[in-house]
This record gives structure tokens, C-alpha cells and sequence, in this order.
């Protein structure tokens, strides 16, 4: 192929698109359809649980329209970090989700699921090939076996292998933004500049352009660059919107690292082809001398219990801040009273919505507020404790006058019961990469064992294995196709 | 008497978010040239300036200056873990506002 067409109609699976952004992507000669389905910008809860963010029932109204444009053009569609987090729980949930829809739609598809799930104790035998990224520190075992769930986030190498298997439609665990979109594209042979680049500038959909809620985006990529367009044919890319997108939620706009090497964009030239098009060359990969994988895990931190509050009397506004203080004192000091407790069995934070919640400490605004709401966040190690110390406060959470005041006012609590338990809470521990001798050796790629059925059952079967299940499953009985291995494995 | 004028009145849009679970990152998006020498010049916009309105060390703030989009981006490690029972931004989608109202330096025209 001298060019292939990437379509990306939406930044997010379960986001929602516009039906017509993936006609008129097939009208254009689509290649590839490419989905990110994860991020870890929610937060640790979701790799922490192995919980989507998303609701099914908005991923399979995606998965439909997706699945039947890719079945009717004849191209192939890549999901990346399934499940929001990309655990093999995520992965086992799309893909559950995709058979049930293969099957009404009676649509014959080789699905391909990727799992990049790791074992603790597998890390822990490398230590000394995990290095820190920056600013975490070093590794040890205990970390890692604290973790809930770790995944490793794959390059284009696993998707490249699924495709190369016949693979119609690859779901893979976590899985870096841009490599879903690059996998098809390098596998054509087409030079990693130009790929890498677009695949970062089509990542997020329509965030490239200046009209991010008209739906998705098509980039054209051939030897000497890219052309990206929206496919609303009344958004627009502009050489300014497309550039910008290299800003948006990266630390450094100019480069960026791949498992497999560094995408460098710092002499990239932007140019409108007309009103609505953008030509970019001179993107640039630069081949790592080691091959990395970056890692991602959520531990437990404990178990939150959240209380709210209400202020609205102008006399306790007037001096907010001292009632605040007021009442961390007193929580301390009943929490010590009544349950005997001290503050290493448990945390709080009290926010005041309204006045500095979200600044805090570094909130330039002190003007008086006309409503405050309050949030008492109770942490322990679990969850009686944390409830425990939030049913303790709850009269002060209620009555809680200023110094100044002769009478107990009754503020204006937002619910009934006060207080509500948040369950299990979680934090990422790590922020590491692990050299690998193979990109594909960390992941376990699993296709249907008759590539011509459609039995949503028997490949729920084979690729219901997580790989702290069993160890001597790392791959299924039902795997059609072994990965090569090497001394990562 | 007249409001101080911030950055916020030279942008069309100053942004801040995630940048992974680790770094934060802003991105000043300045209305013209102008806007931009200003807020580009080391001396009114440095690393010792960020430090001070966010709580974080000098020497972790990155500082990349975008004549070609009149935008500055400024990165540094979150200064709270993300999710953490302090954290009360989880995106960090509203840390712009300290750098946004930033004074503009010099007098007021």
C-alpha cells in the first residue's frame, strides 16, 4: 500500500459518535478503524478494581456501529485498553460485549483479544530491568505485590501479530494511545514517522480539531507524511488546531516515547492543504537501542466514608475559615473522646465547596462566599472506622457554631443518611518501565479456535484467564497462534 | 479603580490537566505575538514564579515556550497523588486559575 486511511470516530469507546462521521469515513476509503477504550486519567479506581468507566450499554451502541462499518467495508477495527483500564477483566468485558452483538447481527468476525496483565512475582524476578520514570523512585517487590492489578501497556508489535493472524476485530488490554492506531499502517510498511505522528494527532478523535464535538477524524498516511481532515464536512483542521493537539495532556509537546522508540515532532511542518485539511511532514520516530514497557498499578490505600454539609447563614460565611478550623479541631478531638482513636488510624479531609475546595491552599480568591457545601472525606483502614469516625462527627457536621455564636444554628445537610461509604480506595504505585528483549513476550494474544464460527460462548471460555488465575495458563488451551518467546517470557 | 489586568486578559484560553497520573500540565494559548513575548519572557514567567503559585519545587517545572502557536506550556510533577484522600482535582482540569490570574507586569495602559 502506498497510502492507508485511518479512521478514528470517536477519542473515547463509549464516548459516542455521530453515525455519520464513520459513513462518511468509509466514503473517504478507510483502512483501519482505531478506538482507544481507556486512560488513567479518571483515577487508580479503575485499574485499582478492574471496573470499567464507561456503561455497557454505551460501549455497545459504539461497538454496534463500529462492528458493522468494519464488517461492510471489510477492514479491521482495533479497541485499545479495553475496559477503561485495560486488565483482562476489561478485556473479557468488551469482548463479551462484542460477541453478544456479533451474534444479533449475525456478523462473521475473527475476534482477536490481547491481554496485558502481569504477575507480581514475574516483575519482581526483573527487578533489576524495571527503572523508574521520572519522578517515581525505585521498584521493590513489596510494591508490586501490593498491587491489585498491573498491566503492562503494549506497543504496535501485539496488534501487528493479531492482524497478521487474520484477526478482524483486536481487543487489547492496555495498550499506549497511539499504538491502535499505528499498528495497521507499520504493518503496511509505511515509514514510523508519519505513522506515529498521526496516530498521536488522531488518538483523542476530533480533539485535533477546531470543533472537538463534531465527531471523528481521518488521517491519510503515505512515505513522506500525513494528511488529517474532520469528517464533519463542517469542522475543520487547521495547521494551529492540529499542532496544538501535540500539547494536549503530554508533559513535553515535542517528544514522546513509544515501547519501541521516541516520536520527535520538534521539526514538524503543519500546512493547510485548504480550509478543512492538514498536510504534516517531517515527523520523525527515533528507534530505542532498548525495547520498554511501561507499567501501570493500583494498590488499595484504604477505605473512604464522605459526609456533606451545608452553609448558607452570612454570619458563619463571614468568617469560614475559622469555623473550619474550628471543626477539624473538634472531630480530632471527639473522634479521640469516642472511639479512642488517634490520627494514625485515620485521615480526613474537610473541603469547603464554595470557598477554596478545589485551590485550597492556593486559592488567590478569599472574598466571603454566599454558600459553602461541606465535604468531610473519612479514610481508614476500613471502612466501620472511617464510617465510625463520620457518624462521630455528624452533630458537629450539623450544629457546628463559630466561636462568636451563642446558639447552636443547624446547618443543611444534602442527604439522609449524612453520610455515605465509598468503599475500597485506591492509588497508582507505579510509574516504572521494564526492558524487554521481545515487544510481545509481556502479552498473551488469544484468537477463537475456529476462525469461521461465530460461538460467543467457547471464546468467553478460552479467554476467561487471568493470569494470577493459573500460572500454567499464561496461555490458553485454545490459543491458535504462539507468540515468540524469549527470555522476557 | 481599575482591576488589575491578568494573563487570563491576553489568552484565549489558559488550560490545565493531567499529564499521566504523575505531572500536570498547563498551556497558555495566547491571543497574538504580543501576548506571547510577554508571557514568554523568562524574566516575568520562570520556573521560580510557577513554583511559587503551585506548592512545588523549582527545579521540577518544565517550561516550554511555542512561538509558532503563541502558546507557553508549563509541566511539573503533581504536587498531590492522584485520587489520593487529598486530591480535590482529579483531572487537574482546574489549576489553571492561579496562572490565569497571574498580574501582567509593568503598568497598566
Amino acid at each position: 500500500m502506498n497510502e492507508v486511511r485511518v479512521l478514528t470516530p470517536t477519542g473515547m469507546l463509549g464516548a459516542g459518535f455521530p453515525p455519520e462521521t464513520l459513513t462518511r469515513g468509509l466514503e473517504l476509503g478507510a483502512d483501519v478503524i482505531a478506538v482507544d477504550g481507556g486512560s488513567t486519567d479518571s483515577g487508580p479506581y479503575y485499574l485499582g478494581a478492574g471496573i470499567a468507566k464507561t456503561a455497557a450499554a454505551a460501549v455497545a451502541r459504539d461497538m454496534r456501529m463500529l462492528l458493522r462499518a468494519a464488517s461492510a467495508a471489510g477492514i479491521p477495527l482495533i479497541i485499545g485498553s479495553c475496559g477503561t483500564s485495560g486488565t483482562d477483566s476489561g478485556v473479557d468485558w468488551v469482548a463479551g460485549i462484542t460477541h453478544g452483538i456479533l451474534a444479533e447481527e449475525g456478523l462473521d468476525l475473527k475476534v482477536a483479544t490481547i491481554y496485558s496483565e502481569q504477575r507480581a512475582d514475574d516483575l519482581a524476578a526483573r527487578l533489576d530491568r524495571i527503572k523508574p520514570l521520572p519522578p517515581a523512585g525505585p521498584l521493590d517487590a513489596a510494591t508490586l505485590e501490593s498491587c491489585r492489578h498491573i498491566v503492562g501497556m503494549m506497543g504496535h508489535d501485539p496488534i501487528v501479530a493479531a492482524l497478521e493472524a487474520g484477526a478482524d476485530v483486536v481487543l487489547a488490554g492496555r495498550a499506549t494511545d497511539t499504538a491502535i492506531a499505528a499498528a495497521f499502517p507499520l504493518m503496511k510498511g509505511l515509514p514510523p514517522g508519519p505513522v506515529w505522528h498521526a496516530a498521536k494527532i488522531v488518538e483523542c478523535g476530533g480533539q485535533c480539531t477546531t470543533n472537538p464535538r463534531a465527531g471523528g477524524v481521518l488521517a491519510t498516511i503515505d512515505a513522506d507524511g500525513f494528511t488529517i481532515e474532520p469528517l464533519d464536512p463542517d469542522n475543520a483542521c487547521t495547521p494551529t488546531s492540529v499542532a496544538a493537539h501535540m500539547l494536549y495532556e503530554t508533559v513535553n509537546p515535542f517528544t514522546m516515547r513509544e515501547p519501541a522508540g521516541t516520536i520527535d515532532v520538534s521539526e514538524a511542518v503543519y500546512e493547510a492543504l485548504d480550509t478543512r485539511r492538514v498536510r504534516v511532514s517531517k515527523s520523525r520516530f527515533v528507534p530505542a537501542g532498548q525495547h520498554t514497557i511501561k507499567l501501570e498499578g493500583a494498590r488499595i490505600t484504604g477505605y473512604e466514608t464522605m459526609s456533606f454539609t451545608a452553609i448558607r447563614d452570612p454570619h458563619i460565611l463571614g468568617q469560614i475559615d475559622t469555623w473550619a478550623a474550628l471543626m477539624r479541631k473538634m472531630i480530632g478531638e471527639w473522634v479521640s473522646g469516642t472511639l479512642g482513636l488517634d490520627g494514625s488510624d485515620y485521615a480526613f479531609d474537610l473541603r469547603l465547596y464554595g470557598h477554596d475546595a478545589i485551590l485550597d491552599g492556593i486559592e488567590p480568591d478569599r472574598r466571603p462566599p454566599r454558600e459553602v457545601g461541606v465535604m468531610l472525606l473519612v479514610r481508614a483502614a476500613d471502612q466501620q472506622t472511617a464510617t465510625a469516625v463520620a457518624k462521630v462527627a455528624n452533630p458537629l457536621m450539623l450544629h457546628l457554631p463559630t466561636p462568636d455564636m451563642n446558639y447552636l444554628p443547624s446547618l443543611a445537610f444534602a442527604t439522609s443518611p449524612a453520610e455515605t461509604e465509598r468503599g475500597a480506595v485506591y492509588e497508582f504505585a507505579l510509574h516504572h518501565a521494564v526492558d524487554v528483549d521481545s515487544p510481545t513476550s509481556m502479552f498473551r494474544l488469544n484468537l477463537p479456535p475456529d476462525a469461521d464460527s461465530i460461538n460467543p460462548r467457547s471464546d468467553a471460555d478460552a479467554t476467561h484467564r487471568r493470569p494470577d488465575a493459573d500460572a500454567t495458563h499464561r496461555r490458553p488451551d485454545a490459543v491458535a497462534i504462539n507468540l515468540p518467546e524469549d527470555g522476557d517470557a | 479603580m481599575p482591576e488589575t489586568r491578568t494573563i487570563a486578559d491576553l489568552a484565549l484560553e489558559v488550560r490545565s490537566k493531567n499529564a499521566g497520573p504523575f505531572w500536570v500540565t498547563m498551556e497558555l494559548f495566547m491571543r497574538d505575538a504580543a501576548g506571547y513575548t510577554i508571557v514568554a519572557d523568562p524574566g516575568y514567567l520562570n520556573a521560580t514564579v510557577i513554583a511559587g503559585l503551585y506548592g512545588v519545587e523549582p527545579d521540577t517545572v518544565q517550561i516550554f515556550r511555542i512561538p509558532a502557536l503563541d502558546v507557553v506550556k508549563i509541566s511539573f510533577p503533581r504536587p498531590v497523588p492522584q485520587g489520593s484522600l487529598r486530591d480535590r482535582d482529579i483531572h487537574a482540569g482546574q489549576h489553571h486559575v492561579p496562572l490565569a490570574l497571574f498580574p501582567l507586569p509593568g503598568p497598566v495602559t
